[in-house]
């Protein structure tokens, strides 16, 4: 019971922290809304950055998955960072720029087409939504774990606290609130990641600490029968591994709720800058959570396995009653055995059942750490599901009122009218990433490959061709985003589990979650192309491309000099 | 220690402009920034995928900090080289920025 208490608090008083920054960063005009205002630091912007990217999956499930997968776990760790190398020399200054507020503006101007923006618009929306209800389960099921709320409760506890602070303060609240939210989650990694990595080896910084752990679990996996912890390849074929880091990596990049980070600064050079600096936080991150897997997974295995379950640790009673620890004696001599292959599979040696989720969350139990640590945990699991909520939350009302209303329905809204827009459409999209929150479809396990592959095959090749060849047309852009759209979205339906098709993998037994990369070659042939074969782009669409590559200059005759007018 | 005068290259030092730069001078400026760019792409392919995941297991056999060096660079080494190609374009562009006097921000 005290624990329950030191989790309300830590809860309370950081959402109290939210609401007090969103009072304090109201804003009244769409370009605060959008962009908030175009003044933010590098710094600040690169935490906020930071908080958007890293989601309730960087937070609670990562480490966890690595710890089940060992080497071959690199594929997030080198495809959520590797992205931002791309993000920050191919697109950010660029976009930022190229001065518009949403990522579907610069499709609709660079490619000359009122229809591409209203698509890519609509994409962006479908991406978006289908992420932000992962969110929304996930500070659902850590409201209801610890807190022993309904699951439908903590979601609506959760949506009423982004609705707050994303409706009053738009891209400025969102901002701010980001900024504090990455501190509390890089607090509540950090602390039971130092304090273990200190026990298991006394050496206080985890990175330096973890090869050597790594090593150690060699040898002790190897006595249970799995494969060695360090070498690669032993749970994802190469192939694969380079696949799927390569569609992470490319997703990232095309993001929207990421690129419209960049939007933010007031110069085109604070926009690399805000690669620096968000890529130095979510490195922080990142170093520690292969590390933090190592400890725990060992740990696992020291504490639990080859023990008698009547004597069984404390936190694996209480896991137990989740369901997300189960132990089943197959041999029937009452010691917990460990051993490669399903729990449920009777062909398997192996007694002891654990899901991924639960080795960040249970960590400092399973070290022994004390109960506020237990709680900073939680509300550091709540900041990353919230923060990035919140981010796409933007990208689906800026989408809506920026892209859609006004180029469709009101041509000439006035400002207050698509800020009212833009705010009912974030009202709306809370409430029905709420609802997918609450009532899952059975897909949302499989949104990870869905919106990182779908990211990968089309809004990437689109900017980056957009920027960097002058000889892309509106043609080319369209057939290589809908080939793309179409192959990668044909192979997940049909393969990734979530959506009931099940096919094996057809094409070279590649993972729905690499497929993104082949979709993504596909799109960058498909544009190439068709670019070649149809009229070139006119004068002044030739003229904005070159203007975009220099951060100061006004090339004679290109398009208006203020940010926003003129979208194709 | 006696102190060397500048040699030829050091004095012609300071801002060096070819004919062809003065009469194109952004289109020299985009020519760098591709190259820099392609430049970094080439690290970043290098060590995220050569050495990260096709050479993984040869590296394996070398020992670093305690545990298989392939290991490390794939869950940690990788990393700090991406925060490095970011961190030298940003201050490289800032650079290039000034020297064809593009950059949009004052000081």
């Amino acid at each position: 019971m005290e624990i329950q208490v030191d989790i309300a608090a830590a809860i309370g008083l950081t959402f109290l922290l939210y609401i007090g920054i969103a009072i304090r960063s109201r804003v009244s005009s769409t370009k605060g809304f959008y962009v908030a205002g175009q003044g933010v630091h590098p710094v600040l912007n690169g935490m906020a950055t930071a908080a958007d990217w890293m989601s309730a999956a960087s937070f609670i499930s990562m480490a966890g998955l690595i710890a089940f997968l060992g080497f071959d776990g690199a594929i997030y760790l080198l495809g959520w960072t590797g992205g931002y190398v791309l993000l920050a020399l191919l697109l950010a200054p660029f976009l930022r720029k190229f001065g518009k507020f949403t990522v579907p503006a610069f499709i609709g101007a660079r490619y000359y087409s009122g229809t591409a923006r209203v698509v890519a618009a609509f994409c962006a929306v479908i991406v978006s939504l289908t992420y932000v209800a992962g969110q929304m389960r996930g500070a659902g099921i850590v409201f209801s774990r610890f807190l022993q709320i309904p699951i439908g409760t903590g979601v609506i506890v959760g949506m009423g606290v982004v609705a707050f602070y994303a409706i009053l303060g738009g891209m400025k609240g969102i901002t701010y609130t980001q900024v504090a939210q990455y501190v509390v989650l890089i607090t509540a990694f950090l602390i039971p990641a130092i304090a273990i990595g200190v026990s298991l080896t006394g050496i206080p910084i985890p990175q330096i600490a973890f090869p050597e752990v790594a090593s150690r679990l060699d040898g002790v996996m190897a006595d249970l029968g799995f494969g060695a912890y360090t070498s690669p390849f032993t749970n994802i074929s190469q192939l694969n591994v380079f696949l799927i880091a390569m569609a992470l990596m490319c997703g990232t990049a095309g993001l929207p709720h990421v690129i419209i980070r960049f939007y933010t600064t007031r110069t085109v050079n604070g926009a690399r800058w805000t690669g620096v600096f968000a890529l130095l936080f979510i490195g922080l991150l990142y170093t520690t959570a292969p590390a933090v897997a190592a400890f725990a997974r060992f740990n696992l295995v020291d504490t639990v396995v080859g023990q008698p379950y009547a004597e069984r640790p404390e936190w694996f009673r209480s896991w137990e009653e989740t369901d997300l620890v189960r132990f089943s004696d197959k041999n029937a001599d009452g010691i917990i055995d460990y051993a490669p292959g399903d729990i449920a599979d009777p062909e398997s040696a192996n007694e002891l059942g654990i899901d991924p989720d639960i080795m960040v969350l249970a960590n400092p139990e399973i070290a022994g750490l004390p109960s506020w640590v237990m709680a900073i945990v939680v509300a550091g699991g709540l900041a990353a599901a919230l923060s990035t909520a919140s981010g796409l939350l933007l990208v689906i009302a800026s989408s809506f009122s920026h892209d859609i209303y006004k180029q469709f329905f009101r041509k000439h809204a006035t400002e207050r009218e698509e800020l009212l827009v833009a705010r009912g459409s974030m009202l709306l999209a809370v409430l029905f990433a709420g609802l997918l929150g609450i009532y899952p479809p059975a897909f949302v396990a499989e949104v990870v490959a869905f919106a990182f592959g779908l990211a990968a095959a089309s809004f990437f090749p689109a900017i980056v061709l957009g920027i960097f060849d002058l000889r892309t047309t509106r043609e080319g852009a369209i057939a290589g985003m809908a080939a793309g759209l179409i192959f990668t979205a044909t192979y997940i339906v049909t393969v990734a589990p979530g959506f009931g098709i099940g096919l094996d993998p057809w094409l070279f037994g590649i993972s729905p979650q690499g497929i993104g990369t082949i979709g993504m070659l596909l799109s960058f042939a498909v544009t190439w192309g068709v670019s070649r074969v149809t009229p070139p782009p006119p004068k002044e669409i030739r003229e904005l491309v070159e203007e975009i590559r220099y951060p100061r200059v006004r090339l004679a005759g290109a398009g208006s000099a203020q940010p926003d007018q003129s979208p194709g | 220690m006696r102190r060397v005068p500048l040699d030829a290259s050091g004095l012609t030092a300071g801002p060096k402009v070819s004919k062809e730069q003065s009469r194109f001078p952004l289109k020299t400026y985009w020519e760098r920034t591709i190259r820099l760019t392609v430049a970094l792409l080439v690290v970043w392919f290098l060590v995220g995928y050569v050495l990260a995941i096709f050479l993984a297991p040869v590296l394996n056999g070398v020992r670093f900090l305690g545990g298989p060096l392939g290991f490390w660079i794939a869950q940690n080494g990788a990393i700090y080289v991406f925060w490095l190609l970011v961190l030298i374009y940003a201050w490289s562009m800032n650079r290039l920025d000034r020297e064809f006097d593009v950059h949009d921000d004052e000081g």
